[in-house]
């Protein structure tokens, strides 16, 4: 779960480009993209999962939608008490809704899932497309780069990061969880985009472009990038989905978010020990991180069949 | 083969100085007070300084900190831990349980990731393959931190099948439940790669020959699928047992499991980096040997590689 | 089984065999009639496409069903409908009776198996025979098909082997446990011209020497004129015309035939512009309706279009064709 490199190791797509879908209609053509839109609407799958990343994003932006109460208004009075109005989970050992922190756990989640999403995939598109569009020297050094970062368990290297750039520092941990998992994440996206990149460039239309005298730019942006993109995003999609739950593994560890921040993470390791008297406090963030995590593996599920139509 | 063996291990010496020098780096490169990096928030007595100096050398350029670091890997010796115990002699009593415990969740999670994956495999877009695709993805999205405490909270609390917390010398039936735990975290994708793998190679043309020489269906897919199927499944076991370190802090941490894992949770809960910093040390060489067998293995198992 | 000596080696009836997709059903044959004697060589005509490859392995029971179904026909082997045996007794035929090689042998072996395993394999399985005195007939075997050291050979994997010698093991597999027919599907495709000629002289020897039947199944007219007795071509999923080589060499009876014949290259009629066959064979789940061949065909008139496929007229003695025009295109 933590590691990206496991969900995706031998499934990740390769490159779609070129291969024949749906034999014996020459009729109509029609674009890669335009054609796994086409088996995506048709998924069950994408939409259960469209729908619940729509709702968690909502719980994200606008939490007072879901909840009128709090989270930060513990009362001690209320320590342990069972389900109230507007406190249908109940409440922790401080006292708190464990509704509201639980709706207001999916911000910070969310914040720093996207954010490390986008460090990791702008590192592994770079790192990618050097890698495979320029060759030689670059990539044995660029591909050996990835495989020394891939020496270090993903969750090691993690703590030992956050460690160091939380240390000191009197924020609530964004910051640091996510530069933490964006500097360290980005290795399968590379090397995804690397081999689809080298793949799409043996392609007889890049060397026809190649031939026609367009620039390396032109051809890498025009020609081999939008063909590569496919399994990147799908990649994406899933590393999101696995950022969320490395934050709160990273949280449950105590690298992660604190102080004032509430997650889904922290809040499991804080009501952890007083799981044998009253569950919900760690039963309900569980759940809600699950889904989320859910949503978006599935989403990354249902991209790649669309895309990849070879593992029907 | 031979070729083969001596470039892995060259690749696993490049490997290993790479990694272990991006853990030094991500802990001590351009620290302003690295004394403070090991110990946290923790106010640090004279002595505990003197004695992290001689550890680590922080008077020294950073090359030569690093060289300081790799030696006492390399000797066995990592120092002390801020509580004043020997860190190699902690890692010592921790290893026996974790090994167990691995060796145990290892199994679990191949025995039922192969057979499962191959059956699914087998019979793509049938009933079975088709509830353990959902099975699977409902098994990824389960970060370790909400299985680990609701396992223990289910079957440990609730239900009473299997003991809450497990001992030093804890027998395998103790272990069980954590073992599943942590198996969990690699089974779905073992069992994917699995499927997928035994898909393809089911339309493979030497599976048409296989059957054209009126060989059983299951000598077909036992002898000639099987073995082509699990060359990647065991790659892919060789890049899990990073996943199962990973997940083995949670697992110990969660089931007081006195282990390494657990170990090392205590270290990064009390902000005790030397301890940190040795034992994340030591785990990555784990990890790198192990890589190095499921390579050796691989070639045992794929002729290609064998005589490139 | 009560295989019946007397009656004909390999008799396929009207077999028709349909790929249901989730495309639609691709009628890949239709009612296909062959007929195979003891010593003889039978080519199996046809472009890509055409269910020639379809047909060899319905005869065989290989095909991947689901999504492919012999919905019709029988396939009568020594009198018996091969099609109706269960399926332990139909595995029994596979090798023993009826043997294939296939096409491109580098994928058509398993690369992580050594040759005397998949060669020994078959000893072992439908002989009994003891692990070494398996490797011994194996070895016995690649000195049959001539690949040179076969002694320490026999260990090598199929990656190890060039492209003529990983053919000669494919042969050597398939006729390892003697069977009557042999079926071989675009067997030197693959290979280059040289080693081509040298892969179908062993295997018109080796069927010499066993009397065996032999299907050959291509869709390269030089090939076929060398070695083969009598010719089947086939178009969309059926044969269209049967005939003895000579016959068809001399006077084609079928315009597809005769289009065929008219596009090989020849060194003889230098300078003049070589005859295609205009057009793509039909999408097979999309056949023309009449005769399949009608909108690539020069003698095609409304007849062809409208009625549904031409029935098989008899020629001649050994001889059948299915054409409207059959007089015109033999030109009497």
């Amino acid at each position: 779960m933590s590691d990206l490199n496991a969900v995706t190791a031998a499934e990740a797509p390769g490159p779609a480009a070129n291969r024949p879908r749906h034999g014996g209609s020459p009729a109509k053509p029609r674009s890669l993209a335009g054609d796994a839109w086409l088996d995506l609407r048709a998924s069950k799958i994408f939409w259960v999962a469209a729908v619940l990343v729509v709702v968690i994003l909502l719980m994200a932006l606008w939490p007072s939608l879901f909840t009128s109460a709090d989270p930060r208004a513990c009362d001690l009075a209320d320590k342990n008490a069972g389900a109230a109005d507007g406190a249908p989970f109940g409440f922790d050992f401080q006292g708190c809704n464990v509704y509201a922190r639980t709706v207001y756990g999916a911000r910070d989640s969310l914040i720093v899932g996207l954010s490390a999403t986008v460090i990791a995939g702008v590192i592994g598109l770079l790192v990618g497309l050097a890698a495979g569009y320029f060759g030689g020297w670059l990539d044995a050094l660029l591909s050996r780069f990835v495989d020394v970062v891939l020496g270090v368990p993903f969750l090691l290297a993690a703590i030992v990061l956050a460690n160091r750039l939380s240390n000191g520092q009197q924020d609530n941990g964004v910051l640091a969880v996510t530069l933490t998992l964006g500097l360290l994440g980005w290795t399968t996206s590379a090397r995804v985009m690397r081999s689809a990149v080298i793949a799409a460039k043996g392609q007889d239309y890049v060397a026809a472009a190649r031939m026609l005298g367009a620039s390396p730019a032109r051809q890498m942006f025009r020609h081999v990038l939008p063909n590569s993109i496919g399994p990147f995003l799908v990649v994406l999609t899933l590393l999101l989905g696995i950022n969320i739950a490395s934050e709160s593994t990273l949280s449950y560890l105590g690298v992660g978010l604190k102080g004032d921040a509430i997650s889904w993470g922290t809040a499991i390791a804080e009501a952890g020990p007083y799981v044998r008297t009253v569950a919900g406090p760690v039963v309900w963030p569980s759940v809600f991180l699950a889904v989320t995590v859910l949503a978006f593996i599935m989403l990354g599920d249902a991209i790649r069949d669309a895309f990849d139509p070879k593992l029907r | 083969m031979f070729r083969y063996i001596v470039r892995r291990l060259l690749q696993m010496v490049l490997t290993f100085f790479g990694a272990t020098f991006l853990v030094y780096a991500l802990m001590f490169a351009n620290q302003d007070d690295p004394y403070q990096a090991l110990a946290g928030e923790r106010p640090l007595s004279e002595s505990q300084r003197a004695a992290l100096d001689a550890k680590f050398h922080f008077d020294d350029p950073f090359l030569v900190q690093y060289w300081h670091y790799v030696k006492g890997l390399l000797t066995g010796d990592l120092g002390m831990s801020l509580t004043q115990r020997p860190i190699s002699a902690m890692l010592a009593d921790a290893w026996p349980i974790t090994i167990k415990l691995a060796l145990l969740s290892v199994l679990i999670a191949a025995v039922i990731a192969i057979s499962a994956g191959v059956l699914s495999g087998v019979r793509r877009g049938g009933v079975f393959d088709n509830v353990t695709l959902v099975v699977t993805l409902i098994v990824l999205a389960l970060p370790i931190v909400v299985l680990a405490p609701l396992a223990q909270v289910i079957f440990g609390v609730q239900l009473g099948w299997f003991p809450v917390t497990v001992t030093r010398d804890a027998g395998l039936w103790d272990l069980l439940l954590p073992a599943l735990v942590l198996g969990t975290l690699v089974i779905a994708t073992e069992l994917r790669v699995t499927r997928s793998s035994v898909a393809e190679n089911m339309r493979a043309d030497y599976v048409r020959t296989a059957r054209a020489k009126g060989l059983t269906g299951k000598r077909v897919i036992g002898v000639h699928v099987l073995r082509n199927s699990l060359i990647p499944v065991i790659t892919l076991i060789g890049v899990d047992i990073g996943a199962l370190m990973s997940g083995a802090i949670v697992t110990e941490g969660v089931f007081n499991i006195p282990g390494v894992g657990y170990n090392l949770f205590r270290g990064i809960r009390t902000e005790d980096g030397p301890l940190v910093v040795g034992f994340v040390s030591v785990l990555v060489i784990v990890f790198l040997v192990i890589n190095l067998i499921v390579d050796l293995l691989y070639a045992a198992l794929d002729p290609r590689i064998r005589y490139e | 089984m009560d295989f019946n000596p007397q009656a004909p080696l390999l008799q396929v009836n009207d077999m028709h065999v349909e790929f249901r997709t989730r495309d639609g059903v691709a009628r890949a044959v239709n009612g296909v009639n062959l007929i195979l004697r003891p010593g003889e060589t039978l080519a199996v005509l046809g472009e890509s496409g055409c269910g020639k490859s379809v047909t060899a392995q319905a005869i065989m029971g290989i095909l991947d069903s689901p999504p492919a179904f012999v919905t019709k026909g029988e396939v009568l082997y020594r009198g018996v409908d091969l099609l109706r045996l269960p399926e332990n007794e139909r595995r029994q035929v596979r090798a023993n009776r009826i043997a294939m090689i296939f096409q491109d042998a580098l994928s058509a072996l398993n690369p992580v198996y050594s040759v005397g395993f998949q060669i020994g394999e078959l000893f072992r399985t439908h002989r009994g025979l003891s692990r070494s005195e398996a490797k011994r007939r194996a070895i016995e075997l690649l000195d049959q098909v001539r690949i040179p050291d076969a002694k320490n050979r026999v260990d090598d994997y199929p990656h190890q082997f060039s492209g003529g010698m990983r053919q000669r093991v494919m042969i050597a597999m398939a006729l390892a446990l003697d069977p009557d027919v042999l079926i071989a599907d675009e067997p030197t495709t693959a290979l280059d011209v040289t080693v081509q000629a040298q892969i179908m002289g062993l295997l018109a020897e080796l069927q010499r020497e066993r009397t065996m039947g032999l299907v050959l199944i291509t869709h390269d007219m030089g090939v076929v004129a060398d070695v083969a007795d009598t010719i089947a071509v086939m178009y969309a999923g059926k044969v269209v015309e049967y005939a003895p080589v000579h016959d068809i060499y001399a006077h084609p009876a079928h315009p597809y035939t005769k289009a065929l014949l008219e596009s090989i290259p020849r060194l003889d009629f230098k300078g003049r512009g070589l005859n295609v066959i205009r057009g793509l064979p039909p999408a097979l789940t999309d056949i023309p309706h009449g005769c399949p061949f009608h909108p690539r065909c020069a003698y095609a008139r409304d007849v062809c279009r409208q009625d549904p496929p031409p029935p098989a007229y008899q020629i001649a003695r050994n001889r059948i064709a299915s054409c409207h025009f059959i007089r015109e295109v033999l030109g009497v």
